[in-house]
């Protein structure tokens, strides 16, 4: 492990324990309203200040760190998956079946998923709590998000059954189900694993993107979709840029995963 | 002694020369200014125009284009809100309030060249009641079925008459600009101070100063001072606030509170607030009988004691100074008070205490346990307010609400859909508990509102396209409305609509909860700027308006 993934490590770690430990650490809840202090700046009682609202910033950064840092991964995983399922799948059977896989993926790329999401959300029922409406966004984004991963591991899948070492197990008479889970899986968990490592910045994005367009998580609960949401209109870095700490945290973690995903992609090469 | 009298003197004739030629000079030079022109004034329109024919007009690109360009028979004075003479130097509406008849100026002429006459009324009057045309403009006319019959009794006298009465009816011709029957070049022959001179498609309009404008200012100079407005089509509005900084515009017509609070820091001899405007945001509850909603909430949203519990529970004041940066004003109700005339002055402030609003609700039955309230039947009272998103201001009015509301124990859902979505809820499938919207009055007449207030309207939110009103007090809006509608007397008229919005306070169909300030900006270079409440609140005097040289 070289010096910037040790540093990735840590990072990562500080980032989840601190939000794993948001109910200690931040000085107030994420909901609670100081309204005779709206759009603070930092303060000894707000150290980020606080937004247009008067909430903490602090403490809204630290829970929506929480959420968007342990669901990303629930996305992340449940697309890794179901792009196994699908992609892996039709990889080893080929055929007709890798053709229609395809085509069905092929169908899921080309739709305008942006707009599918936004439709998905207006038809949830409105009644539902803050907490159920993240984890719909997230299973969302999860449910949508397998498509590139199911084509790499398709093809991935494809190119193991044409590997020498296939070829003899199955000269040595290896029955489907068992070279399946002998041979191809353990081969193709290096792929997944990058996948999955890959997925979850894509899904914190995501959900960052759908915050900005007032889609991502419902009200009062923060995430760092909804906290990005703070810059817009912003005009100047100078103004405030206790503002941008929920923009740097995001960058700082996404860039944490991807020196993760070189060693991830080293380790699969 | 003498001698330095005689000095004075000789010094006191010089010193009156010098400055008797200083004032010539200076009135040559403003005279010349003028007569030269006052520049060109520029600024943005959010949306491109939809149309040039002015009675085609519904957006507000294209309503700004017909306000500058358009000659109107009679004028709505933005300041004052009285009705001012226009190309009618008279007028008279008859005792049933079907029929209105104009006497006209003489000797005016359209952009064109062509002569202005009563036979160009009556070519726009039967134009704008074409049912085929479906003039938006035309709309607020129609009263009853029939015919509309015009009367050319002379060049300059013209009576018109409906098939039934319109109340308001001079009023409206505030927005009926008058189209040549004779010109060739049809909306684009004006009578008013600017005519269209270029339209890029996406980029800009250029209207220029229309050389046969007939009105002159007090000292007989013709009118428009400006040669020109380019109005650039910009729909964003940081790039709107970026440029008026660097000095490429002139005037935001209308600023958020945001953006406003960012250049009053910088520049705040730059901004105007003219005060709590027309447009108000409300709060209301799905009443509709058929929507498939569980009963024991329709029960709820019903009850107009639940409704005004609810009301009393949430802060205006501090939605104003929280969510508009206090640029906005506790909506008392249904008409704001900068409405004038049809505002009534009886109601008062609507009241905040969480305390008692949690008694009203007790005295329903409502019972707190545990920090969350239930019904008689156990229901926690949990609803979901729907907005539309990206509109940061009402998102966080329901957070602020959402947080009131947590004090009385009630559970709120914030849900942000779009437009189309919240709509279609709203209007088709009635799914949804609450909803937080808006609605821009431009019309200060309440006749423009009989399609929000009659139990019959689709625009009757909270329980559209009734049948029969279902509750008493719809029936007695619907009576009130339908008198004061078809009075032609202004005090019976204001008595009716002083009753329904009395009504309206005591039963909160809808829940008011502020009136936007009427915010802009102008640069320094324009003079004779005034903003107002009215749209368009800062160049509704755009013909004495005049840009210094930069």
């Amino acid at each position: 492990m070289s010096l910037w993934q040790k540093l990735a490590c840590v990072i990562l770690t500080l980032v989840l324990c601190g939000s794993v430990a948001a109910n200690w650490l931040a000085p107030a809840g994420y909901a609670k309203q100081y309204r005779e202090a709206t759009d603070a700046p930092p303060s000894r009682a707000h150290w980020l200040g606080t937004d247009e609202m008067g909430r903490d910033r602090f403490a809204r950064v630290l829970y929506g760190t929480r959420i968007s840092l342990l669901l990303a991964p629930a996305a992340a995983l449940l697309s890794t998956l179901m792009a196994a399922l699908i992609g892996g799948l039709a990889g080893y059977w080929g055929g007709i079946w890798a053709r229609m896989a395809m085509a069905v993926t092929d169908l899921f790329l080309s739709l305008p998923w942006l707009f599918l999401l936004i439709t998905a959300r207006a038809l949830m029922p409105l009644n539902v709590s803050p907490l159920v409406s993240v984890m719909v966004t997230f299973m969302l984004l999860g449910l949508l998000g397998w498509t590139t991963a199911a084509r790499v591991l398709c093809t991935t899948a494809a190119s193991l059954l044409g590997s020498d070492f296939v070829r003899q197990a199955r000269a040595a008479g290896l029955p489907g189900q068992r070279l399946f889970w002998i041979h191809v899986v353990p081969n193709l968990k290096p792929v997944l694993y990058a996948q999955f490592w890959i997925s979850i910045p894509v899904f914190i994005l995501s959900e960052a993107n759908l915050g900005i367009l007032g889609l991502g998580v419902a009200e009062p609960m923060p995430s760092w979709g909804s906290l990005l949401k703070e810059l817009e209109g912003l005009v100047s870095i100078g103004e405030e840029p206790w503002k941008f700490v929920p923009l740097i945290l995001l960058v700082v973690v996404v860039t944490s995963f991807q020196v993760l995903l070189s060693k991830q992609e080293e380790m699969a090469a | 002694m003498r001698r330095h009298k005689r000095g004075f003197e000789q010094m006191t004739n010089t010193c009156g020369k010098a400055i008797a030629v200083a004032m010539l000079c200076l009135g040559f030079l403003l005279g010349h200014a003028l007569a030269q022109g006052g520049g060109e004034l520029r600024f943005c329109l959010r949306t491109e125009p939809k149309t040039f024919d002015p009675l085609k007009v519904e957006d507000d690109a294209s309503a700004a284009i017909r306000y500058l360009t358009g000659g109107v028979l009679v004028r709505v004075n933005r300041q004052t809100q009285g009705l001012e003479p226009g190309l009618a130097v008279s007028w008279k509406v008859s005792k049933d309030g079907r029929q209105i008849s104009f006497r006209l100026r003489s000797g005016v002429l359209f952009s064109d060249g062509t002569p202005f006459s009563a036979e160009d009324v009556a070519y726009t009057v039967q134009q704008l009641m074409d049912p085929a045309l479906h003039s938006p403009t035309g709309d607020a006319f129609r009263s009853g079925v029939g015919n509309v019959e015009t009367n050319v009794i002379s060049p300059t006298q013209i009576a018109i008459t409906f098939p039934a009465q319109v109340a308001g009816l001079d009023r409206l011709f505030d927005q009926v600009a008058i189209l040549s029957g004779r010109s060739s070049k049809k909306e684009m022959a004006v009578l008013g101070p600017f005519t269209v001179a270029d339209y890029k498609p996406g980029a800009s309009v250029l209207l220029k100063r229309n050389p046969n404008y007939w009105k002159t200012d007090e000292q007989g100079r013709k009118l428009p001072y400006l040669d020109s407005i380019r109005l650039d089509i910009q729909p964003n509005r940081d790039v709107e606030l970026l440029r008026f900084k660097r000095g490429e515009l002139d005037l935001i017509n209308s600023l958020d509170s945001e953006y406003f609070d960012k250049l009053a820091a910088t520049s705040p001899q730059l901004v105007h607030d003219a005060g709590a405007s027309l447009d108000s945001e409300q709060l209301w509850f799905n009443e509709v009988a058929k929507s498939p909603i569980p009963a024991y909430k329709k029960n709820w949203f019903r009850s107009a004691n639940f409704r005004r519990a609810i009301s009393e529970a949430i802060n205006r004041d501090d939605l104003s100074r929280v969510v508009f940066h206090g640029h906005a004003q506790p909506a008392v109700g249904p008409f704001s008070p900068a409405n004038k005339f049809w505002f009534n002055s009886k109601l008062g402030p609507q009241p905040y205490s969480s305390d008692a609003a949690l008694k009203a609700l007790q005295d329903e039955g409502f019972r707190m346990e545990n920090g969350t309230l239930k019904d008689k039947d156990g229901n926690e009272v949990v609803f979901s307010i729907i907005t539309n998103s990206g509109n940061k201001y009402r998102e966080r009015m329901a957070v602020l609400i959402q947080d009131d509301l947590q004090k009385i124990g009630i559970h709120v859902n914030v849900v942000t859909l779009d437009f189309p979505s919240l709509i279609e809820r709203m209007t088709q499938t009635f799914d949804y508990e609450a909803i937080i919207l808006g609605l821009t009055n431009v019309d200060l007449d309440p006749n423009g509102e009989m399609n929000v207030w009659l139990s019959s309207s689709e625009n009757h939110q909270w329980n559209p396209q009734q049948k029969a009103p279902e509750t008493a007090w719809e029936a007695e809006i619907d009576r009130l409305m339908r008198a004061q509608a078809s009075s032609s007397d202004p005090k019976k008229r204001k008595e009716a609509f002083d009753r329904v919005q009395e009504i309206v306070v005591e039963q909160e169909p809808f829940i008011f909860l502020i009136n936007k300030n009427a915010l802009s900006a102008v640069s320094a270079a324009v003079r004779g700027a005034a903003p107002v409440i009215l749209s368009p609140q800062t160049f509704w005097n755009a013909e004495r308006l005049t840009v210094a040289a930069k």
